[in-house]
């Protein structure tokens, strides 16, 4: 849609390469010219992370973030999707249910820390209790946005067949609405990720949050809260394109105009 | 019928709150407060003026955070959208730091600006700053050949393109996009107020849990908390539905 | 001979579909909207029957009514004796586009209502239905690899699957361009002459109707009733050069230009 000539295909590589140059190369030299003591170079975050790997606590601290949204995440899906689909498939449940969910979804996870910790306890429990509150609410809401918005095309060619009610809604309904439904899950894992992240700064002592700002409150380490910052941002969106990759199978690609 | 469907979710909520009163009735001892202490809990802030005080603190952070935000992230994303070539170099970067948490900025937030008031409204920025460029870039790509293909048939100057094509183009998506990101902010707002400043309704949940275990006062912030988001969203709703933002329904 | 044949049921055999005094109002926001009025009508088994009419008169209501969809205000509609309560395999409505399922492959949409079968019986089905509609190669394709003319196809096998005693097609090559269109006649022409199933077919092409219909109905302007039936005494396969056809072609358009004057 540029004015200028299709772009070609090597600089799909080529682009982001300079970008990525000319925020390295600001980035260095912003650094030297304030001759700051404190901000890191991007040779010392380069150094940083090499640190980080060698010491197995960075690996541990991966592995513990990604644990914790594992199962928060898992559990808002087996919980939410169903819970969803319910709600889409009967108005009348979700017109009573709906308003206590708007009231609800405003109050980010990390305002119910203090709550959390009653019921649970400083530790892992409670950073995956509000990574499961972050990520259910999305999920409902495409589970019943996807079900409402399934044609009622559809719903007549399956009770043609003599489908029942319950058997309409395993076979007809949750495929359609499925394509939805994984967009809300992806949405979902994106936000769990950066609600594991807040609660590992405050609620836990390991992760990949802890990670950030132990390494500043022990030693003003920023070299190593870059370094750790990086590392979040590139775990996150490889967990994203992963989940992408799911939208790719055939028998949900129908539901996606144009990957985006 | 009408009348009982209406009063449906009242209902659930009323009993929801039942439940929760009884069960702290049968634990003395709780630090959590039930319904009523709730609602004691709020009538304390709003004596001490508190109340106000703090929602206003914090809308304040949210509202210099989302507009900033706004005024940077969106123009640009129209601009990366439209070039093909600036999207390109920009996409990956941008999609590495999306999922950078903005609480993990907040080192940084404190080093540039110290603990206060303009750290909190970084850290907005920064979580609004990144889905609103990418919602600016797909609203552009979502933009119908025919309507750009139209504008350039009738020769349109580039500032009449962008005023009478482009612009009336994305508004609904853009203010869909608003609308999602404010939610976002108001989220950030809370979480960055509960580690670096020292008011608004973050601040509360932890200062009264710290400063005496009031949770009566925690559970009070959550709930305001609760409906001034749930404020913030319908209010951009109807935004979206002034008649000359509506046209995208109407299409088939 | 053309004349309006008269409801009179033909005594030879049952009708297969018989719709009496059939009448449907909507009830839009309190106004009362007569769609169809006092529609009697009969159709033999094995008949290919079309319904023509003005644009929003209410074909789709009136087929709609037929295959179960929607409840008649008044009246009836009977298949093989049995007054029509709801849909049913026995009678599959063939929509006009966007009907298939697009997260199953070709085998999974035409398997789609033989979950009852045995397995073995299920595979041989649809390898039939395949064949039928001429889909060979394509089993394992989605409908996104389809075009227009194979999805509808895709219909009519997956709706003939279940072997049903009525088929009800709704305007289903409406969305197709003309090629396909003439190709797919010559393709439902088949299937049924094959097949010998009752088909009710919903149109708005003159020709289309003429071409394929053994009765054609034609429908007034809403509030819907029956205008005209005309017989087509041609046979197939039916030759549209010739004078015959041309002539019921002429008096099937008067038919629709009055019906256009109500």
């Amino acid at each position: 849609m540029s004015s200028l000539a299709q772009p070609r295909a090597w600089e799909r590589f080529f682009w982001p390469v300079v970008a990525a140059a000319l925020l390295l190369a600001i980035w260095h030299f912003s650094v030297v010219w304030t001759a700051t003591k404190v901000f890191p170079s991007p040779l010392s975050v380069e150094k940083g992370i090499a640190e980080l790997a060698s010491k197995h606590v960075l690996w541990a601290d991966i592995v513990d973030s990604l644990r914790r949204v594992a199962i928060g995440f898992g559990l808002a899906v087996i919980i939410g999707i169903p819970f969803g689909l319910w709600l889409g498939w009967i108005p009348a449940a979700n017109q009573t249910v709906n308003p206590l969910i708007q009231l609800l979804r405003p109050i980010s996870p990390i305002a119910w820390i203090p709550v959390a910790i009653i019921f649970f306890g400083v530790g892992d429990h409670a950073a995956i209790f509000l990574i499961f509150l972050g990520a259910l609410f999305p999920i409902l809401v495409a589970c019943v946005s996807g079900v409402s918005s399934v044609p009622p095309i559809f719903r007549n060619a399956g009770r043609n067949f003599g489908l029942s009610k319950s058997q309409l809604l395993a076979r007809v309904v949750f495929p359609a609405a499925l394509p939805q439904i994984l967009i809300g899950a992806r949405i979902a894992l994106g936000i769990a990720w950066l609600v594991v992240v807040a609660a590992e700064m405050i609620a836990v002592d390991s992760g990949l949050g802890y990670l950030v700002i132990d390494s500043r409150n022990s030693g003003k380490r920023y070299d190593l809260v870059v370094a750790a910052m990086l590392i979040i941002g590139i775990i996150g969106l490889a967990l994203d394109f992963g989940f992408r990759r799911m939208e790719k199978v055939k028998s949900v690609r129908w539901g996606f105009r144009n990957a985006s | 019928m009408k009348l009982f469907e209406r009063f449906r979710p009242v209902l659930l909520i009323a009993v929801l709150l039942a439940i929760w009163e009884t069960a702290i009735a049968f634990h003395p001892g709780s630090i959590l407060p039930g319904p009523i202490g709730v609602a004691g809990g709020i009538l304390d802030l709003l004596q001490h003026g508190l109340l106000l005080k703090y929602v206003v603190a914090s809308l304040f952070r949210v509202t210099w955070g989302f507009a900033l935000a706004a005024f940077v992230a969106i123009p640009l994303g129209l601009a990366l959208g439209w070039y093909r070539r600036g999207e390109m170099a920009f996409y990956p970067l941008v999609q590495i730091f999306r999922p950078i948490s903005p609480l993990a900025w907040i080192p940084i937030a404190i080093l540039w600006f110290g603990v206060g008031d303009l750290a909190a409204i970084f850290l907005i920025f920064v979580g609004c700053f990144f889905p609103l460029l990418l919602t600016a870039m797909n609203a552009v790509h979502n933009i119908p050949a025919v309507y750009i293909n139209a504008g350039r048939n009738f020769g349109l100057s580039p500032s009449a393109f962008v005023s009478r094509i482009l612009y009336p183009a994305v508004i609904p998506q853009l203010l869909v996009g608003l609308r999602i990101t404010l939610g976002v902010a108001w989220l950030v707002v809370v979480a960055a107020e509960m580690i670096s400043v020292n008011s608004g309704l973050g601040f509360l949940i932890v200062d009264a849990r710290n400063a005496g275990n009031r949770y009566d006062l925690v559970v009070a912030g959550m709930v305001i908390i609760g409906f001034i988001g749930l404020l913030l969203d319908l209010g951009m709703r109807s935004i979206e539905q002034v008649k000359s933002f509506r046209w995208i329904n109407s299409e088939g | 001979m053309l004349q309006a044949e008269d409801t009179v049921p033909d005594t030879r055999s049952a009708p297969k579909l018989r719709a009496e005094h059939l009448g449907v109002v909507y009830d839009r926001d309190g106004q009362l909207l007569p769609v169809l009025e006092d529609i009697n009508l009969d159709v033999q088994n094995g008949e290919f029957v079309c319904l023509v009419g003005p644009s929003g008169c209410g074909k789709s209501t009136l087929l709609n009514a037929m295959a179960g969809f929607l409840s008649p205000t008044s009246g009836s509609v009977s298949i093989d004796g049995e007054i029509v309560m709801g849909p049913d395999p026995r009678r599959i409505l063939v929509f006009q586009e966007r009907g298939v399922f697009p997260w199953l492959t070709v085998e999974g949409n035409i398997g789609f209502g033989l979950s009852k079968l045995s397995r073995a019986e299920r595979t041989q089905r649809i390898a039939h239905y395949v064949k039928t509609v001429r889909l060979e190669g394509f089993e394992n394709s989605y409908p996104s690899d389809l075009s227009g003319g194979m999805k509808q196809r895709l219909q009519v096998a997956r709706a003939l699957a279940v072997n049903p005693d009525i088929l009800f097609l709704d305007e289903p090559f409406g969305a197709l361009d003309s090629i396909t269109r003439v190709i797919m006649r010559g393709e439902l022409l088949r299937i049924w002459q094959t097949e010998r199933r009752t088909i009710f077919f919903v149109t708005h092409d003159i020709d289309e109707a003429v071409q394929l219909a053994d009765r054609v109905v034609v429908l007034s302007s809403r509030p819907a009733q029956i205008k005209d039936i005309l017989t087509i005494d041609l046979p197939h396969p039916r030759n549209i050069s010739s004078s015959r056809y041309l002539e019921l072609r002429d008096e099937l358009l008067k038919q629709i230009g009055l019906a256009y004057e109500i």
